[in-house]
């Protein structure tokens, strides 16, 4: 689908690849594999024999990739594998089985020294609890990373002061973390992440300590940054709506394994199973599709038809469709026609999103 | 239908047919009375035959590290007796200053100003090096097995029990062997201080290290840290809190053995000096130098908990040098132009002689006074609790009553009246409380009856092993089992019964009277802000200085031994029952207020019920009180395990002493496991946790 996150300047080149990734927890996990394989044909019946022997398999055969400058998101449950799947991509857990490819190379061949200076200068990565150190204030607390490398105070700070900037924290650099109310202390726990100036950044469930509106303010910020930033990312949530915000593609993990894979838009029209369906089920799908979503091949004559454009929301055309039973065409940003939107269109796509059907009397 | 015969109860009628029938037949099976002499082990000559052996053969080393050890004591001593007094009270203020602010600063000047003009400071100094030498020392051990504790799950699981024995074997007893070991002299304090001091260190470092959240410690690796910077950057650190807390707690352990070590004399060291003057009766000087090993123990406390709780604030201002380091400069500043001013003014380097303050003789005077004019007091106060509470329960109401202290005969229409007394009140009980509460009413009317020390040990062993086994499993069945089978076959069992008879009592007492109070001071904020500085200051006063105003009024003597142990045991009662009221649920007590609970309905009906979990625990931190001071209180006369530990002490007699304290060690742990698995029980059943 050419229009693909365009969004954020993305390229098809690939920063990240995981492929075939197993987590296996347990007494010895290793039995399960040859070689650390991950390949194994049918994923799910071996997940349920590995199931069946007291391990527990937090992550099972996961696979994906993640373009340059783009946001993928994760969704799933609690105890879906999320955490732990970033953990594996970011070696803070020891994959069982699989390979990451980073940059092309091999992150799980990384020896210890490697993967130190790979976190120092290719990593970020905001956690849930804010994980600060108590004993730091702010300005100490961002500038740790760059401590660590041996960094000296006054470059430390000149950097520090330049991510405080950006993520407004300006005037706090005195305080402590128990000074600092949630959102706060995230917005550091975000400049702290940026301050190397990491290419791959990692986020888990970085809004979800937060109340609602804090949340949707922290999410603009966000992308106000990766406007700015153009980070190739991974987001950990399991709140659909903030997905829908901000995610150019994303997967929806089950039980350790991937279940579907692709951009927001087409997890609602095209929902796998069940599962992804219960996700999407309360989405706003009227303000989430746009007229390209549900354009439908031109068939007929499209002379004398009102023209609109392709990324109009749908819930923005309902007045006009509910007086034009034909419909109306809609044009991509070129003036290309993409199809035709008609009222037939519309409710096609809801209904590929309802779980329990009326049965009718024929 | 309370008086069917329940299958879970049958053990304990067992256990109360086995002691009636033992108790019948013991005069005639005298093995039941007293485990007969010619079985028991003689566990403490091997004892001292291995303590000769490895004298002879590694004393030189012993010998050798006490020489060691001898130089920076002698050097801290040094250096604490030539800087001129008003030196070190200045630089003690800064520090009092730095952690924790103008108060401290000011309490502490007023204490060691005191020290000064009653002329305890040479005593002081030398009391406070051994503190100086032995603290570093064993925040550094205690450090360093933390930290081994918390990378090695198998090395923990040594550690741990370890450490329990450490911490609950007397103070007393380690004294002995130290001394042959390492030979007479300042070491002996130093390495004993070192010995009880390091656990606490040890625990919170674990505690604190495991604490750390793992995201903290994942933020850590994300930021590139080695394992190194990690360690020391991100984990310590986070922990520091609770390893101060270490510090603190290894601290106050430390100066409380320094005081106890100081029995064994030759140490001119305050603790001696309150001992040497207790023992001639000069009550006066012992009080006030009571009164400095007390002032000591509340400035280490307060400067190391004020340094825990410190929060060193970022000052971006404090850019320069000079600014940052503001304490050092301070006190370096001060401490040069003090040091001179003392070399011209010699009043600020000693203080002369004849312008000490001694009010001891005036005290003493005074006591002697009281101690005349309401000595029928005194000795009423003594005898009701000699004749009514202490007598009935050591040799029974069948030994204690007599026309002399009861005022009748003890006939058989009174024995058959107690007996049927009982037996309805034990039936009473059952009905509104319960088979168990019913059960033991009746266990408790048989022991006030026959008296603690005439129980035939096998039916104590018996009930204590079932007690065990109800309350914590099979393990903790067999481990009270072992334990007290121990105690009685290396032939101990009389004096231990004897000290769980002193200690029996008050801790009953203590828990009785402590409970109450807490209860009236979790309702009454006044109550409350007033007991908690006296509970402070208790718990941070080494024991013997608890023993003095006692000893005064009362001579030496069981009674007085009794009391001292309840004033240092309630304490954990009060806090206990406090804390537990105060920290209830509130939408409970809301629905109960709600549904029309009255004041009273709700504190026993309601809010006791929901708090005796933490309640127990109360009850167990007043047992290990307790038998803490319990060895403590053998020097002003009790008769148990803890002046067996004394007299080892002083005969030289490493096995004697030795058994001793790991017998009150054994009593207890299993006085803590049981009442720890009663309370984990409680609060599984009401579903709460501490
Ligand atoms: N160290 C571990 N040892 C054993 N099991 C683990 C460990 N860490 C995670 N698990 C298990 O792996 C599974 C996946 O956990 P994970 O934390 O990845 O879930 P999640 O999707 O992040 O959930 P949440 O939304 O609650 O954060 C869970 O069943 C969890 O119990
Ligand atoms: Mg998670």
């Amino acid at each position: 689908m050419g229009a693909e996150g365009k969004k954020n300047g993305l390229t098809d080149d690939i920063k990240l690849s995981c492929r075939n990734v197993w987590k296996v927890y347990g007494d010895n996990p290793d039995q399960f594999f040859t070689n650390r394989q991950g390949d194994i044909g049918d994923q799910a019946s071996h997940a349920r024999s590995i199931r069946e022997t007291d391990h527990i398999v937090a992550a099972a055969d996961v696979s994906f990739d993640v373009h340059v400058g783009e946001i993928f998101v994760i969704m799933g449950l609690s105890g879906s594998g999320k955490s732990t799947i970033v953990r594996c991509l970011s070696r803070l857990v020891e994959p069982t089985a699989g390979e990451i490819i980073l940059d092309g190379e091999d992150l799980l061949k990384a020896s210890d020294t490697e993967l130190i200076d790979i976190r120092r200068h290719k990593m970020g990565m905001v956690f849930q609890s804010f994980g600060l150190l108590p004993h730091l204030n702010v300005i100490d607390n961002i500038a740790f990373p760059l401590k660590l490398q041996g960094i000296g105070e006054a470059e430390r700070r000149e950097r520090a002061e330049r991510v405080i900037d950006l993520v407004g924290l300006q005037g706090r650099e005195s305080s402590f973390p128990r000074q600092l109310s949630g959102g706060q202390q995230q917005r550091v726990g975000i400049a702290r992440s940026l301050a190397v100036g990491p290419e791959l950044w990692f986020l888990d469930e970085p809004f979800s300590a937060l109340d609602p509106l804090i949340r949707r303010q922290m999410q603009d910020e966000f992308l106000r940054i990766q406007q700015m930033l153009h980070k190739s990312i991974v987001f950990i949530t399991h709140d659909f709506l903030e997905a829908l915000r901000i995610a150019d593609r994303m997967a929806i993990m089950r039980d350790g394994a991937v279940v579907q894979i692709g951009r927001p838009v087409d997890l609602i029209m095209n929902p796998a199973d069940d599962y992804v369906r219960d996700f999407t089920q309360d989405v706003p799908w009227e303000r989430i599709l746009t007229a390209a979503d549900i354009a439908e091949p031109t068939t007929g004559s499209i002379e004398g038809m009102g023209r609109i454009s392709g990324d109009t929301s749908v819930e923005a055309l309902l007045p006009y469709m509910a007086s034009h039973e034909a419909g109306v065409v809609v044009e991509s940003g070129d003036g290309s026609v993409l199809g035709v939107a008609t009222a037939h269109g519309v409710v096609s796509a809801l209904a590929s999103g309802v779980i329990e059907q009326a049965t009718v009397q024929e | 239908m309370p008086f069917t015969l329940d299958r879970r109860l049958f053990h304990w009628f067992g256990v109360i047919a086995v002691t009636l029938i033992s108790l019948a037949v013991q005069d005639d099976v005298t093995w039941l009375k007293t485990y007969p002499e010619a079985l028991v082990i003689p566990l403490s000559e091997w004892l001292n035959i291995f303590m000769n052996w490895t004298v002879e053969v590694f004393g030189w080393f012993f010998r050798g590290i006490a020489w060691l050890l001898e130089w920076p004591v002698k050097g801290v001593q040094w250096i604490l007796h030539t800087l001129p007094w008003s030196v070190t009270i200045f630089l003690s203020c800064v520090v009092a200053y730095a952690a924790s602010g103008w108060r401290l600063m000011a309490f502490t000047f007023a204490a060691t100003i005191y020290m000064v003009v009653f002329g305890y400071w040479d005593e002081s100094m030398n009391s406070v090096s051994l503190v100086a030498i032995s603290v570093p020392m064993a925040i550094t051990v205690g450090f360093a097995f933390g930290v081994w504790g918390f990378y090695s799950d198998r090395a923990e699981r040594i550690i741990m029990p370890s450490l329990d024995l450490l911490q609950t074997v007397p103070a007393f007893a380690y004294l002995l062997p130290i001394l042959l070991l390492f030979g007479f002299g300042t070491t002996v304090g130093l390495i004993a201080s070192l010995l009880y001091s390091f656990p606490p260190m040890v625990r919170n470092t674990i505690v604190g290290l495991r604490g750390v959240s793992v995201e903290v410690v994942e933020s850590g690796l994300m930021s590139g840290a080695t394992p190194t910077q990690l360690f020391w950057q991100v984990r310590v650190p986070t922990a520091s809190k609770q390893i101060l807390l270490g510090v603190n707690q290894a601290t106050m352990a430390s100066l409380s053995m320094v005081i106890v070590a100081s029995i064994i004399g030759g140490t001119a060291d305050i603790g001696w000096e309150v001992l040497s003057t207790m023992r001639k009766a000069q009550f006066g000087e012992s009080i006030l130098a009571g009164i400095v090993i007390a002032l000591i123990a509340m400035i280490l406390d307060r400067v190391t908990a004020g340094l825990a709780v410190r929060n060193d604030d970022y000052d971006p201002e404090a850019r320069t040098l000079i600014q940052r380091h503001r304490y050092w400069v301070i006190a370096g500043v001060g401490a040069v132009v003090i040091f001179l001013l003392a070399q011209v003014i010699s009043i600020l380097n000693d203080w002369p002689r004849g312008m000490e303050i001694n009010p001891a003789r005036g005290m003493n005077d005074a006591l002697t006074y009281v101690i005349v004019n309401f000595r029928e007091e005194i000795e009423t106060i003594k005898k009701i609790a000699f004749f009514f509470i202490m007598l009935p329960t050591k040799i029974g109401l069948q030994n204690a009553v007599s026309p002399y202290t009861w005022g009748f005969e003890l006939t058989l229409v009174h024995t058959v009246g107690y007996t049927m007394l009982m037996i309805a009140a034990a039936g009473w009980a059952t009905l509104r409380w319960g088979k168990e509460i019913g059960i033991a009413v009746l266990l408790v009317a048989i022991f006030a009856y026959f008296g603690l020390t005439n129980m035939p040990w096998p039916a104590l062993v018996l009930l204590c092993t079932v007690g065990g086994w109800k309350l914590g499993g099979p393990g903790l069945g067999v481990g009270t089992f072992l334990g007290l089978m121990f105690l009685v076959i290396t032939g101990v069992w009389p004096q231990a019964i004897l000290s769980v008879y002193v200690c029996g009592i008050a801790v009953v007492i203590s828990f009785l009277f402590g409970t109450s109070v807490g209860i009236w001071a979790a309702h009454n904020d006044r109550v409350s802000a007033f007991v908690r500085p006296i509970n402070d200051t208790l718990q941070t006063m080494p024991l013997f200085v608890i023993l003095i105003p006692f000893v005064m009024i009362f001579k030496i003597g069981e009674f007085t031994a009794l009391l001292a142990i309840i004033a240092y045991a309630f304490v954990p009662a009060i806090r206990y029952a406090e804390h537990g009221l105060r920290n209830l649920p509130g939408d409970v007590l809301e629905a109960a207020t709600a549904m029309g609970c009255t004041t009273r309905q709700l504190l026993w009906q309601v809010k006791m019920p929901l708090a005796l979990p933490v309640m127990m625990l109360g009850l167990n931190q007043t047992i290990m009180y307790g038998i803490a001071m319990l060895v403590i209180a053998a020097l002003v006369g009790t008769n148990g395990l803890g002046q067996r530990v004394y007299i080892g002490l002083g005969d030289g007699d490493f096995g004697i002493g030795i058994i001793a304290g790991l017998g009150m060690a054994i009593i207890a742990m299993i006085a803590d496991r049981m009442t720890q698995a009663w309370s984990k029980k409680r609060q599984e059943a009401l579903g709460i946790s501490a």
